[in-house]
């Protein structure tokens, strides 16, 4: 018995083993992207943010890879953790011998990697992680970004908001950085523009642990007129379920951040709110011949149709081909010249990625929800372009360390 | 603002509803800790399981009351029949090993259901749907309230009624109230405990189907809930007192109606309000608020431990053989190899000193991610804030440690087993919400960052050396001590806390001092390990921390005094391999499961009882 055991564990590292070298034995003509993302947790984003960068790569290498040779990804998951993404993002430069990294979702994780970038003279494209530290207070030579900062996406919203004749505002975010980002943003634009509103209660739910029935009631309490919302995924569920049964939203508006993407809209099925001002990604009534060819690709190599993280995905390994094919160099100095300033047509639009803080003017599609056979929808949507929505290029000067 | 009677009875209902939920989950914890004193982690699974059955059968019904409330116990029966299958198959085969493992066993079994779950139901959230005839809201004097809100505030009362029924009033109640206060006592009389155990498992798993279902129309299924959940139950359980039913739901009224006004005062409060209640319980009623002393508490919760040696002659050749591969490493492999290599070091020392607890200081903490990330952003404080050079920060953030140790040991030392290791996860939750929540200072979940080392550190190399000399020396002072005197006493300690007392030796302060001892040493390893990443973030305190050191010293087995180090290096290195694949999680898991069933005793301890004769002394 005992032997057997031990010839069990003898076979389980042999193997383990050789799957580790077969790994590294891999077609050397071939140019290396790392990309790090959280597979194991929030799923409803990552996994078609990995079916968007699935398709760009094909498309990408079925013209012709870039500077003559394919592109090769090696994709991990960094399980949430800025410490594991740490080591992987070490691995990926000195084992696997990648010229750049990118991905990553969480914020924590982007900055993480944002620092290592500029420790290791190492390019890293960031694709999903919305904190302003990101390009800003912690941004370096070496990072870039490409969804719109919670910055960015607050201040559509509020340029929005300060349309509403709603003086009395309250305010419910997970409690975490980008939670209290979003609403110090929203907050002091909402309030430049508005020096009448005023902000009369806020609640904070632990992420993902929404105490929704009494958070409603605490903000019901103060009697606003509208509301900030910035929880998402199953938070959200919770707080327009239980909103809707205590009748907080009647005579209410809500405006609420990423709600319009059909990550945490289309779960709520029938129950979407309708009329919340959001920001979104209404895929199916985009009419643009770029968003329609992408449109067409993704549902036919998936069956399924894309998601924000599909776009997001997208658009990061366009990104990067786009910067390899400026560069015609893996150096990573000349990576980051090609960047710097480098514009390209994505599905949703022309984006620039900004020489000043190394932001991308990739935007985000503003408008309400609404009801349509049974699904939530975004109605009345327009496309707000992410280089209107940034602070001065002086106050971006005195944000970013020089 | 005046607020109406309406409002404040809306407000309680609302706790009370949620107090219901939060019961439902912990009852079943209760009833399984309670009995076979298993940590099953996997409950926090079979309640995910159970909402996203449910939420299946409930649409293969199609609409109607029946169908609503069919799915929903239907749903129940099979999680608690994948409780039995999961029972039959793994649990019962370690009921010989040390309880611990248990918890090992079943951290396995989460990975798999984790990976099953994405599998089988899908990567999207699902949103839960009404209850039919429940899905209004009732008027209270002018505040809308739930219907279902009412109804959960009714199925909890009911359900502990009939619990409370069956424990009292039915033949198989009194045998597991029997074994719940004396398993070994009830096995002697006769009682086929198999069966018993088999029985418990599938109403405790049953009940945890029940809860996931039930909450369905307040929420959904998705596949955070399993972890979400899994800390709360336990926190309810322990508050409760364990194996108490009617503890448990005083426990879950008490934390659902102090979340549901605590967010009327402080808002940021839900973070970490039930962590603070638990200490407050703990701290003032050491078994709980209805725990009896007996139950499950006197029944040490640690491993069975064999005498430990001093190293005999081979032993101490083998150990010099592994330093030199150790020197000669930087030679043989790549800068990577090396940076995965420091970190195991890194990750060794700390759980040794986990180890130095739990082995012979007989007392397990669920909470050492409090020391190691302590000594994390102990350091990285000193140098973002005094710009402290990284020779002094490693030097004074063990320091810190030590005392942050000591303060939480002298509170937790008063208690024993599974609630003083909840006690020190009270605590360790409570270090990482102040770091979480004070981002003024801390950086909060942003973190802190360009904590890179010294000029003359920052090769790799170098960096490896200086970490395997302090690693090491750090391991083989932690060693030194368990045979000196300290070390001896440390053992009686655990051993017989009566006979300790009554030769006249201070058990509180040796206890006290062994906490302060594995605090220093985390606290080393956490102060190097930031330099290693240039960044820390208060994950490095979370419970999933905690509980890698845990596995790490389990899976290397806590009978040997190298098995926290075979467990950190197997750890580490099967996840930076098989991360590399889809579904790893699923992987991982059945390997760990493999593992625990083929080595209950961890790899070192399990090599220590083929090979250990061979590496005795020849004088014995």
């Amino acid at each position: 018995m005992k032997a057997t055991r031990m010839r069990l564990a003898l076979l389980m590292a042999a193997v383990l083993v050789l799957s580790g070298n077969t790994a590294a034995v891999r077609a050397a003509d071939t140019i290396k992207i790392g990309e790090i993302m959280t597979y194991s947790q929030l799923t409803s984003f990552t996994f078609p943010y990995r079916n968007g960068w699935q398709l760009a790569l094909e498309e990408i290498n079925q013209a012709g890879g870039v500077m003559g040779q394919p592109l090769e990804i090696i994709s991990r998951d960094d399980t949430g953790k800025p410490g594991t993404a740490v080591t992987i993002a070490e691995e990926l430069i000195r084992k696997d011998k990648v010229v750049l990294l990118m991905g990553s979702y969480l914020s924590n994780v982007g900055l993480a990697l944002t620092d290592f970038a500029k420790r290791n003279q190492v390019l890293y494209v960031a694709a999903e992680p919305l904190s302003d530290a990101l390009t800003w207070a912690q941004g370096n030579r070496y990072t870039f970004r490409l969804r719109p900062s919670t910055y960015m996406q607050a201040a559509m919203l509020a340029e929005e908001a300060s349309q509403l004749p709603a003086q009395r505002w309250a305010t419910i975010a997970p409690n975490y950085a980008y939670g209290k980002d979003a609403v110090a943003s929203f907050k002091k634009i909402l309030q430049a523009k508005r020096p009448d509103v005023e902000f009369m209660a806020e609640q904070w739910p632990a992420l993902f642990k929404i105490n929704a029935g009494a958070e409603i009631q605490a903000l019901a309490d103060a009697q606003p007129e509208a509301i900030y919302n910035v929880t998402f995924a199953s938070d959200l569920a919770k707080f327009v379920r239980e909103g809707k049964l205590r009748g907080f939203f009647k005579g209410i508006e809500v405006v609420s951040l990423l709600t319009g993407e059909p990550e945490y809209l289309d779960p709520l099925k029938d129950e979407a709110p309708e009329g919340w001002l959001v920001t979104g990604y209404p895929w199916y009534d985009i009419k643009t011949p770029a968003h329609t060819k992408f449109l067409e690709a993704y549902r036919r190599k998936f069956n399924d149709y894309p998601r924000t993280g599909s776009i997001v995905g997208y658009n990061v390994l366009m990104a990067v081909a786009h910067l390899l094919d400026k560069a015609q160099s893996t150096d990573t100095e000349k990576m980051v010249e090609a960047l710097e300033g480098l514009t390209f047509d994505s599905p949703v639009g022309r984006i620039t990625f900004r020489q000043i803080d190394h932001q991308s003017t990739m935007g985000a599609y503003v408008g309400r929800t609404a009801l349509k056979e049974g699904q939530g929808v975004m109605v009345d949507w327009k496309y707000m372009d992410g280089k209107d929505f940034l602070p001065s290029d002086e106050d971006v000067r005195k944000l970013r360390p020089q | 603002m005046d607020r109406t009677l309406g409002f404040y009875i809306v407000q309680f209902l609302t706790g009370l509803a949620d107090a219901s939920a939060l019961f439902l989950v912990a009852c079943g914890l209760s009833l399984i800790f309670g009995v076979s004193r298993i940590v099953n982690l996997a409950h926090g699974s079979f309640y995910m399981v159970g909402a996203y059955v449910a939420y299946y059968l409930i649409g293969f019904f199609s609409e109607g009351g029946c169908a609503f409330w069919a799915g929903i116990v239907l749903a129940a029966v099979v999680v608690g029949l994948i409780g039995v299958g999961i029972e039959v198959l793994l649990l019962r085969r370690l009921y010989g090993a040390p309880e611990l493992f248990m918890l090992f066993a079943t951290f396995g079994v989460v990975l798999i259901m984790q990976d099953l779950s994405r599998w089988l139901f899908g990567a999207e959230d699902l949103l839960g749907p009404r209850a039919p005839g429940l899905a209004g809201s009732v008027n209270i004097r002018g505040t809308l309230l739930p219907q279902y809100d009412l109804a959960l505030i009714l199925i909890a009362p009911l359900i502990l009624g009939v619990l409370w029924l069956l424990l009292n009033r039915t033949r198989w109640g009194i045998l597991v109230r029997a074994a719940t206060e004396d398993r070994e006592m009830s096995d002697a009389l006769g009682v086929n405990q198999t069966r018993l155990f088999t029985s418990v498992f599938f109403l405790g798993s049953f009940l945890a189907g029940l809860g996931g279902a039930i909450q369905l129309p307040k929420g959904g299924a998705n596949l955070l809930m399993d972890l979400n959940t899994i800390a709360e139950a336990f926190v309810v359980v322990v508050v409760g007192g364990m194996g108490s039913i009617p503890g448990a739901y005083l426990a879950a009224v008490i934390i659902g109606e102090l979340g549901s006004f605590g967010v009327l005062v402080f808002p940021e409060s839900t973070l970490v309000l039930m962590f603070l209640v638990m200490a407050v319980v703990l701290v003032i009623r050491p078994h709980g608020l209805l725990g009896q002393a007996g139950a499950g508490a006197h029944v040490a919760f640690r491993a069975a431990e064999a005498v430990l040696q001093p190293a005999s002659k081979k032993l101490k050749l083998l150990g010099l053989a592994c330093l030199v591969l150790i020197l000669v490493m930087p030679v043989l492999v790549g800068t990577f190899q090396l940076v995965l290599l420091t970190e195991i070091a890194l990750f060794a020392l700390a759980s040794m000193s986990l180890y130095f607890m739990m082995g012979p200081g007989g007392m397990v903490s669920f909470g050492h991610a409090a020391f190691f990330g302590g000594g994390a952003y102990a350091a990285a404080l000193l140098v973002h804030y005094l710009q402290t050079p990284m020779e002094l920060a490693v030097l004074l953030a063990p320091l810190l440690v030590g005392l942050l140790a000591l303060i939480i040991g002298w509170f937790c030392v008063r208690l024993s087993g599974v609630y003083m290791a909840m006690l020190t996860l009270a605590f360790a939750q409570i270090c990482w919400s102040i770091v979480f929540q004070w981002g003024e200072v801390t950086g909060g979940d942003d973190g802190l960052l360009s904590i890179w080392p010294s000029q003359w550190a920052s090769d790799k190399i170098v960096f490896y050396y200086l970490t395997m000399i302090l690693s090491i020396g750090g391991i083989l002072v932690l060693r030194y001590f368990i045979f000196t005197p300290f070390g001896y006493t440390m053992r009686a300690c655990r051993d017989s806390a009566l006979r300790v007392d009554s030769i006249g030796i201070n058990l509180a302060r040796h206890q006290c001092l062994a906490f302060a001892v594995a605090g220093v040493f985390a606290g080393l390893a956490g102060g190097l390990y930031v330099f290693s990443k240039g960044s820390v973030f208060p994950d490095e305190m979370a419970i999933p921390r905690s509980f890698d050191f845990l596995f790490m010293v389990l899976l290397g087995g806590v009978e040997t005094l190298f098995g926290p180090i075979a467990g950190a290096a197997a750890f580490t290195w099967l996840h930076d391999q098989i991360s590399r694949t889809d579904f790893w999680q699923l992987i991982l898991g059945c390997i760990f499961v493999l593992l625990v069933v083929a080595f209950p005793q961890g790899i070192v301890g399990s090599i220590n009882v083929r090979w250990g004769r061979f590496f005795a002394n020849q004088n014995h």
